[in-house]
């Protein structure tokens, strides 16, 4: 999540801090993401040239991994997870409910851009699922109604 | 005298309000003037009683739970401060059944003590292993772990001491310990139990896989998904730098270990240790062939030790009190203990670790106390999602490596997930078929088509169409997939789905009696 106010590090120092280490591909990504939510097209190039890398390349791994985005997420981004422990607790009847409350499915983000929503497979709370997380809040034993609580709180103090 | 009261800091018992519980015990006691030292512990592992709060007293410490925040008045009103009774009494946390059953050697801390706390894990028998270690021979730490019988954790079950004398034995200028947190399975959380409750366990374990083979770096490759661990393991490698317990001087013996957390990214298959190491490197993870093996060319081209969490945390116990003590533990060719995940529909879900031996009935009914919904158990998966089905016929099986591969099946990393009657197993057939396609790597097409084929077949299959057609391609595809894959994720997603079909064929819309054979 992004603050305002605050001094961000620019793409380009991301890159300068950690082109040196080693495999400093996914740590750079991981930091612009940090950043700014998102990892933008427009730092590709800047990226492949930190890493002696083609613009490709670095496409490939961005395009790769689930996780990083090349779009812009709503406020608060909810992974729900759609694994078998969670299956076995009612998280079908679940994904139902939080798509239908949202108004998007997986992948999408809310009109009033508060919401992205994003499939998870394991957020290793197995033993209290159905899980969920948002931002780095995990919450367990997630109901229709705890989740319509949940959100709401999330809303008031986004 | 300031009463110490425990509030576990664990992400599923925060999940549940373990934060909350523990501002309100602050408050709690401040308003009343009562001084209380406040510890946020690692969990215990009994997930239906999180958050569950522990208070000090002269007899051990007492538990109370489930606890929420609207309790907390009541337990200072009860007196919780002194042991005192109270309707979320549980009595001595070290007495409680399901607790006192177990066999704790790797999770011999968690619950226990505070997770960042150096000076709470020395005090708890941590660095005693290190200590040992760093008086022996390289090729007797190795010995040590080879004489444990310790096979790996992850899944794979492969001998630990074998993979690290081979690295051992190739010769390089730098050699890699990578710790596999990429604990991707459903129904399992061992290794995020160790590294947000007991962080310098795995630390002082990779530190001895470091001096045993003379590799220099470690990286634990830690899975997005887990941040508080991420946050935890930070703190304690700070702290183990501070000390000595990492850099270049290890207490003082001029050996020299460095460590650090690298992020995933959202891909299971980053699992699989050749993806894994592609992924360190800054690329794709696309599954490696092998040979060679990572123990000769590993990361970086150079000989690597890839082991999970649980293996290289079980090491530390292994160098305190010796091959053999960890040997004694276990039933045939499964020595030590197994950290087994009670997950799903369960009434008791939690983290239990015992010898290898126990039935999963056992498992099941006398820990787990049978379904969370009171319904029958009709499925069990064990061994996360590429894991075979397993029905109440095979609940007598013991659990050991070979005797879950007799019945083709595999322990895994040890989590049971658990479905009542009202499971439709077709539809987790086919959900076993989508996983495989979103997580494919791509690399080779048994995998990458197979699965894609495969919820098409399963589409076809749940909406009966053409099965005297379907079931039959369904079997060959799955035959496809098993022996044509390069890595598990293709190689075994055909457990789940042929265990499925093979023990609830009724759920595909075959006629038992019809087609009995």
């Amino acid at each position: 999540m992004t603050e305002s106010g605050t001094t961000q590090p620019t793409v380009q120092e991301i890159i300068a801090a950690l082109k040196d280490k080693p495999g400093a591909l996914l740590p750079i990504l991981h930091g612009i993401q940090d950043t700014l939510g998102y990892i933008p097209a427009a730092c590709v190039p800047d990226i492949a040239a930190g890493l002696s890398l083609s613009r490709a390349e670095v496409h490939g791994v961005i395009s790769f991994y689930h996780y990083f985005r090349d779009t812009p997420p709503g406020k608060q981004t909810i992974h729900l997870c759609r694994a078998e422990s969670c299956q076995a607790m009612g998280a079908k009847q679940l994904e139902e409910h939080v798509k239908s409350k949202l108004g998007i499915g997986f992948h999408e983000t809310t009109a009033d851009g508060k919401f992205s929503l994003e499939p998870v497979y394991c957020l290793g709370n197995c033993a209290c699922s159905p899980a969920m997380q948002i931002g780095k809040e995990i919450y367990g034993r997630v109901t229709a109604d705890s989740f319509d609580a949940t959100i709401t709180t999330t809303e008031a103090s986004a | 005298m300031s009463i110490t009261i425990y509030v576990p800091c664990d992400s599923s018992a925060v999940s549940l309000g373990a934060d909350r519980v523990a501002t309100a015990i602050a408050k709690e006691a401040a308003t009343r003037g009562l001084d209380i030292k406040l510890v946020r512990n690692g969990s215990r592992g009994m997930f239906w009683l999180e958050p569950l709060v522990e208070v000090a007293t002269a007899k051990g410490r007492v538990a109370y739970g489930p606890v929420q925040p609207g309790d907390v008045s009541g337990l200072f009103d009860a007196d919780f401060t002194q042991g005192a009774a109270h309707t979320l009494s549980l009595g001595l946390t070290e007495e409680l059944d399901y607790f006192k059953k177990q066999q704790r050697l790797t999770f011999a801390r968690i619950g226990k003590t505070d997770p960042v706390s150096l000076t709470d894990y020395v005090e708890n028998d941590g660095y005693r292993g290190l200590k040992n270690a760093l008086a022996l021979s390289q090729e007797e730490i190795v010995q040590a772990v080879t004489d444990s019988g310790l096979r790996g954790r992850g899944g794979a079950a492969f001998p630990t001491g074998i993979k690290w004398k081979t690295v051992l034995n190739t010769a390089s200028a730098q050699k890699y310990i990578i710790c596999n947190a990429d604990e991707g399975d459903s129904g399992t959380f061992s290794d995020r139990m160790v590294m947000e409750d007991d962080p310098f366990v795995l630390i002082e374990g990779m530190t001895i896989a470091g001096l045993a083979v003379d590799a220099t770096q470690g990286y634990i490759y830690l899975r997005i998904e887990y941040p508080h661990a991420c946050e935890v393991l930070n703190a304690a490698i700070a702290t183990a730098y501070q000390e000595g317990y990492l850099g270049d001087n290890i207490q003082g013996s001029g050996k020299r270990f460095d460590l650090e957390v690298r992020l995933g990214a959202g891909a299971y298959v980053c699992g699989e240790e050749t993806s894994l190491m592609e992924s360190l490197e800054g690329k794709r993870g696309l599954v490696r062939f092998k040979p060679p093996l990572p123990a000769i060319s590993g990361l970086f081209g150079q000989p690597t030790v890839v082991n999970n969490v649980i293996s290289l945390a079980s090491v530390p116990i292994i160098l305190d009190k010796g091959g053999d003590y960890y040997r004694d533990f276990g039933i045939g060719r499964s020595r030590g203990t197994l950290p087994v995940q009670l997950a799903g529909n369960i009434k008791r879900p939690g983290l239990v670790e015992l010898s290898f031996g126990l039935t999963l009935r056992e498992l099941l009914y006398d820990f787990g106390g049978g379904s969370a919904s009171g319904r029958p158990i009709k499925a069990v998966q064990v061994g996360g999602p590429l894991g075979a089905y397993l029905p109440e016929a095979q609940f007598d099986t013991v659990l050991d490596y070979e005797a879950f591969a007799a019945i083709w099946a595999v322990v895994g990393h040890g989590g049971i997930v658990v479905f009542d009657d009202t499971v439709n197993m077709a539809e987790m057939a086919r959900y076993s078929m989508e996983f495989c396609k979103i997580e494919s790597c791509g690399k080779c097409t048994p995998c990458r088509i197979g699965s894609t084929r495969g919820v098409e077949v399963m589409d076809d299959i749940i909406n009966g169409r053409n099965l005297d057609k379907n079931i039959p391609l369904l079997r060959d595809l799955c035959d496809t997939l098993l022996n044509g894959s390069l890595c598990a994720l293709g190689g075994m997603t055909p457990y789940p789905v042929l265990s499925a079909l093979n023990h609830f064929p009724e759920d595909f819309g075959i006629n038992v009696k019809a087609t009995a054979a």
